[in-house]
């Protein structure tokens, strides 16, 4: 995964550029009054008592009380006076921050236009300024004012802010949402602590209305969200990481509901595989689509799982037509290949309309594209005829306009006497339209046809037969019927597009009502309830929801509540679990089940799955559902993404609060093991010397053993405990040898031991502590192992890239295969018979204590003479070589 | 009569002041107890103990706070006895002012023989020592002059410095920056790493073995200390800190 040629190189060059940059970290709110003054204060102050050199660029306090204390112990930046129409106005004084130079400068509402005659004419340009000197901005904003979300903001608030930030600003900031419920912060307004200025009050209360608030909430929520996933794409790319795109190609594969639609897909696999190149998998959702069958639909869904388990990414995209969906798709995906299927209808159809290749052909440029044949016409057919049926529309549809008709041809006789008869064919258009309008284009050829009739047999010379005598009155029959058939044509793409509209409409208030609920939940528990009780209020479906553990998924939460699941339910959540891909009904993998089982994806991978099923044991998903559930899912995993997020926090926490009890416990234990000890050992030397005999000699023996159990085993807490404190100085390896050497003596007796270390060997940077311990562990080690008589080696040796530090004993060694082993807790030499004292501590102190000074531990067996030989090997990194000599001497 | 030196235990275990006790007694010395910083400060002032010994943990203050104390209002020798890994906490306290330290659990003789180095050099003062001899090694403070073994050895003035700076206080310890204080007077900025190629140099020109030195002995993390000759026999000190 870490090829270079797979890095997105605008990702990579996105990164670089930030390298050396200040960076710049935004405070985002929903709308004035939430708090980011006081947030960004709050924070500043803690990175200023964190000991980062902070300064306070511009705030405005508009009189707060508490955010003006915050102010407090900050140092602010003298404003520059600018004179402007009259008005005295204090802008910031970007040169004066400049030449303090200071790490963090805290700019306060950065979409502020400065006094005409300031060096930018905006705020936010002069925060760039700040950056790219490499200073460090802390900064708000208020959600409507992003460039991009100006006009959807005002279009529901009214009001139209003129002070817009770009959005290449937010992209390139860390983004904190500062976010306080709408109920509140209304609240707040009340009590006169959102500060607005006078003669804005009147439209700022039709602002600060409930649902305005909520809106602009969801959307810096979202915003942040999208910044969040930007910049962890861009990381992502720039290290290509795995699932990132590679620069070349691009697959695409147009899915329709036609069970041949799977050999596209496979094809479309293949062609990607061979090229290495990401693919995707799309339908394009036309008016067509509105009329599919159930059976059409469970086809379609079953194509686009096929195309998701073999690995593409699937969309449905909503489009005029399919051509305009596919051109727009390809844009957006940069596709660079598009499989199509050869289109299964007429010659005559193709004709008339067009085929869909050929203007994919003309209207795409620059892509390849690839027709495979379409095979199963039979199921096309049948598609077909169902639709033509359901285009019929229902008998009442006819009833109403065969009466308004009627009521037209009364109404008509009445007026005949009064208005000419051309005129009153135009009364007959009333029903036509109507009936085209409401109940399509059937029901609207039929009324034309009925209207002329019944215009011809009531009104037409000679009345009461079908015959026509002035051709004139041919035309009033035509233009009726042409009437009812271009009426119901526009009705009907009307109606299309507002179904289409409504249902998008309805998903996206569904997704808003979702997420707020997730928002709302305190715990993991509540949150999984929510997500099944969301999921199966939009979907009308029975939910579950599974979390891995070990004895497999573990039902967590359901509605209705459900107690247990099947042993193939079990599978297929376990495949889903397993594979991130569906399982279940309605997928294409463990079809069995009842229920359909979709993971849920998050950035630090699959968190669980959840279940879906209906009642009568159905498929549980329309094709046209399987979007929302997507965005669904999206949703859930964000909320699951940021509740881990919580708790992480929180356990970083609690392991701060436990690291300071173990070393509190630590250092009492050592205390409290070391006093007695002390007070043992010293009056047995005491002993010794004036009562001298073996027993004394003995007991003193142990209690020095023991006190070395002690050392290890605090030694060794520590270790465990991770992050060692080091003290790392320039030390002189022969004042280390030799420490360590005198004080095992004791362990050494018997033993000679050889310092050989060459006279120039250079000084080295380690912990001097740490060292002497690490060789009094491997000298008492030697002294345990080594055959009575036999010299103990000390080697110290110059490599070029570092220094080794060596032990050698000529004893047993070290059994074959176990050399890496023996630096493992409580691991004791074996395959010797001659079990040796010791806590089997100590050779993994000495690995603990080596790795945290940056230096390794190997284990080997020396040849001649036969013997253990531990090397710690100095990397040369720490080694203080080319020391001025001359100067020094 | 002979005078008997009084000497000072300051340390919240009773036990190891009975055994410190038993064990200056034996050399005849005269002790004073004191369990708590408060009680040594009181005896401190009413004693006048020529040695006091400190430990570090004590129950109503930290031990560490006492250093300038002791050496504000007596004048007597201050040897810290503290438990091994307070390697910081030993160099805050000799920087503080404090003669010597002492690692527990010590060996009794060891506590014996600070004891006797720190009546020599109170004996001696500052400045009062003229020659030392540390093994075959003859230092003459007063003429600047090294001789090993009857033939003069030429020293840099700098390693002549640190020489001079350890044999001032023959067998006491004295920390890294005490020493390069002298040796590099006026710089802010001390590298320890200069100091150890300085002691390198001079044990070769000194130490009949320099992968074993004897007469420049190395304190962990702390400083060096000079062995000496006290009527022919060489003290023994332990190395290292553990």
């Amino acid at each position: 995964m870490s090829d270079p040629d797979r890095r997105d190189p605008e990702a990579f060059l996105r990164q670089a550029t930030q390298e050396g940059r200040g960076r710049l970290k935004i405070f985002l709110g929903a709308a004035p009054g939430v708090g980011k003054t006081y947030e960004m204060l709050t924070d500043g102050m803690q990175r200023l008592n964190s000991g980062v050199d902070v300064v306070v660029g511009v705030v405005e306090t508009h009189g707060r009380k508490e955010t003006e204390a915050l102010l407090v112990g900050h140092e602010l930046i003298q404003r520059r006076s600018v004179h402007h129409m009259g008005h005295q106005l204090g802008e910031m004084d970007i040169d004066a921050i400049l030449e303090r130079r200071p790490q963090l400068a805290l700019v306060d509402e950065l979409a502020h236009t400065n006094a005409a005659g300031s060096r930018h004419p905006k705020r936010y340009q002069d925060v760039e300024e700040l950056l790219d000197a490499g200073i460090d901005v802390y900064s708000t904003v208020n959600i409507q004012h992003v460039e991009s979300l100006n006009d959807v903001v005002a279009s529901f608030t009214r009001i139209r802010v003129r002070e817009t930030v770009p959005d290449s600003i937010l992209e390139m900031a860390e983004i904190q949402v500062v976010d306080i419920p709408p109920d509140e912060l209304i609240e707040r307004l009340k009590d006169g602590k959102v500060y607005i200025p006078q003669e804005a009050t009147r439209a700022l209360s039709h602002f600060f209305s409930k649902s305005n608030l909520t809106a602009l909430r969801e959307m810096a929520l979202r915003r942040a969200a999208q910044a969040v996933d930007a910049q962890m794409l861009d990381y992502v790319r720039a290290h290509a990481l795995a699932g990132s795109f590679a620069a070349g190609e691009r697959i695409l594969v147009a899915i329709n509901e036609l069970p041949s639609a799977q050999g596209l897909v496979r094809a479309a696999k293949r062609l990607a595989d061979a090229l290495k190149a990401p693919w995707s998998a799309v339908h394009i959702e036309t008016q067509r689509s509105l009329a599919f069958s159930q059976d059409e639909r469970e086809q379609l869904a079953d194509n686009m799982a096929l195309a998701s388990r073999l690995g593409a990414t699937t969309a449905t995209i909503p489009a005029p037509s399919v051509t305009d969906g596919l051109r727009h798709y390809v844009e957006d995906a940069r596709a660079t290949q598009i499989v199509i299927g050869k289109s299964v209808r007429s010659w005559w159809f193709e004709k008339r309309h067009g085929s869909i290749v050929d203007r994919l052909v003309r209207e795409i440029g620059d892509v390849a594209v690839h027709v495979l044949p379409g095979e199963d016409s039979t199921q096309s057919k049948k598609a077909g005829g169902q639709s033509l049926a359901q285009g019929w529309g229902k008998p009442a549809d006819y009833l109403w306009s065969s009466l308004m008709i009627v009521a037209m041809t009364v109404i008509g006789r009445v007026l005949v006497e009064v208005i000419a008869l051309g005129n009153i064919a135009l009364l007959y258009l009333i029903p036509v339209m109507f009936a085209a309008a409401t109940f399509g284009l059937r029901a609207g050829l039929f009324s034309g046809l009925l209207s002329s009739l019944a215009y011809n047999f009531f009104f037409l010379p000679p009345t009461g037969t079908l015959t026509v005598n002035n051709p004139e009155n041919v035309i009033s029959i035509l233009v009726l019927l042409g009437v009812a058939v271009v009426t119901s044509q526009f009705a009907a793409r009307v109606r299309a597009q507002a179904n289409l509209a409504q249902s998008s409409a309805r998903q996206n208030a569904a997704l808003a009502g979702f997420s707020r609920q997730l928002t709302a939940s305190a715990s993991r528990e509540e949150l999984m309830q929510a997500i099944c009780a969301e999921v199966s209020r939009l979907l009308s479906v029975r939910t579950v929801l599974l979390l891995p553990s070990r004895d497999g998924p573990q039902l967590r939460a359901a509605l209705p509540p459900e107690d247990r699941l099947d042993q193939i339910e079990k599978a297929a959540a376990q495949w889903a679990m397993d594979n991130e891909q569906p399982a279940g009904r309605g997928s294409s993998t463990l079809t069995a089940s009842d229920w359909l089982f979709h993971p849920l994806r998050t950035t630090r991978g699959v968190l669980g799955v959840l279940g879906l099923a209906r009642e009568d044991a159905g498929q549980p998903l329309r094709s046209d559902q399987i979007p929302l559930l997507m965005s669904l899912l999206d949703q859930a995993s964000i909320a699951f993404d940021r509740m881990a997020l919580e708790e992480e926090m929180l356990d970083a926490r609690q392991i701060g609060e436990r690291d300071r009890l173990r070393s509190a416990l630590l250092s009492s234990v050592s205390h409290d093991l070391r006093t007695p000890l002390t007070t043992i050992i010293s009056g047995m030397q005491e002993l010794q010397r004036q009562h001298p005999s073996e027993l004394v000699t003995a007991v003193y023996a142990e209690a020095q053993r023991l006190n070395r159990f002690v050392a290890n085993l605090l030694d060794m807490a520590r270790v465990e405990a991770g992050a060692l404190p080091l003290k790392v100085e320039p030390t002189d390896l022969f004042d280390a040898v030799a420490g360590a050497v005198h004080d095992t003596r004791q362990s050494l007796q018997g033993h000679e031991v050889q310092v050989d270390i060459l006279p120039d060997i250079p000084l080295v940077r380690v912990d001097p502590t740490l060292l002497h311990h690490c060789l009094i562990n491997l000298l008492d080690n030697a002294g345990r192992y080594a055959d009575p008589g036999t010299p103990v080696i000390v080697r110290g040796r110059r490599l070029p890239d570092g220094i080794t530090l060596s032990v050698l004993d000529e004893g047993p060694g070290i059994p074959t295969g176990s050399e890496a082993r023996v630096f493992d807790t409580f691991t004791r030499l074996e395959g010797s018979d001659r079990v040796k004292h010791g806590t089997g501590l100590g050779l993994a102190i000495v690995k603990g204590f080596a790795e945290a000074m940056g230096l390794t531990v190997s284990a080997s067996n020396n040849q001649a003479p036969f013997g253990a030989c531990f090397t710690i090997t100095i990397p040369q990194s720490l080694i203080i070589s080319q020391l001025p000599h001359e100067d020094i001497l | 009569m002979k005078v008997r030196h009084k000497v000072l235990i300051v340390d919240d275990e009773p036990h190891i002041r009975k055994l410190i006790h038993a064990a200056l007694t034996r050399a005849d010395y005269a002790t004073v107890e004191a369990e708590n910083a408060r009680e040594a400060l009181e005896k401190l002032k009413e004693e006048r103990p020529d040695i006091s010994l400190l430990d570090l943990g004590l129950p109503d203050r930290d031990g560490l706070e006492l250093v300038p104390l002791f050496k504000q209002q007596s004048d007597t020798t201050l040897i810290i006895v503290s438990a091994r890994d307070a390697t910081d906490q030993k160099v805050a306290a000799l920087d503080l002012g404090a003669d010597d330290y002492l690692t527990k659990p010590f060996d009794t003789d060891e506590l014996l023989a600070r004891v006797r180095v720190a009546l020599r050099n109170r004996m001696t003062k500052d400045g009062g020592v003229s020659m030392v001899r540390a093994g075959d090694v003859e230092i003459d403070l007063i003429n600047r002059i090294v001789v090993k073994s009857g033939k003069e050895v030429h020293l840099t003035p700098k390693e002549y410095a640190v020489l001079a700076q350890l044999a001032k206080f023959p067998g006491r310890v004295i920390t890294h920056e005490q020493i390069m204080a002298h040796v590099w007077p006026g710089e802010k900025e001390h590298h320890v790493e200069y100091l150890r190629v300085l002691v390198r140099t001079l044990r070769q020109k000194l130490e009949a073995d320099p992968q074993r030195p004897r007469i420049i002995g190395n304190e962990l993390g702390i400083g060096y200390r000079l062995r000496f000759n006290v009527e022919g026999e060489t003290e023994e000190f332990a190395t290292g800190s553990a």
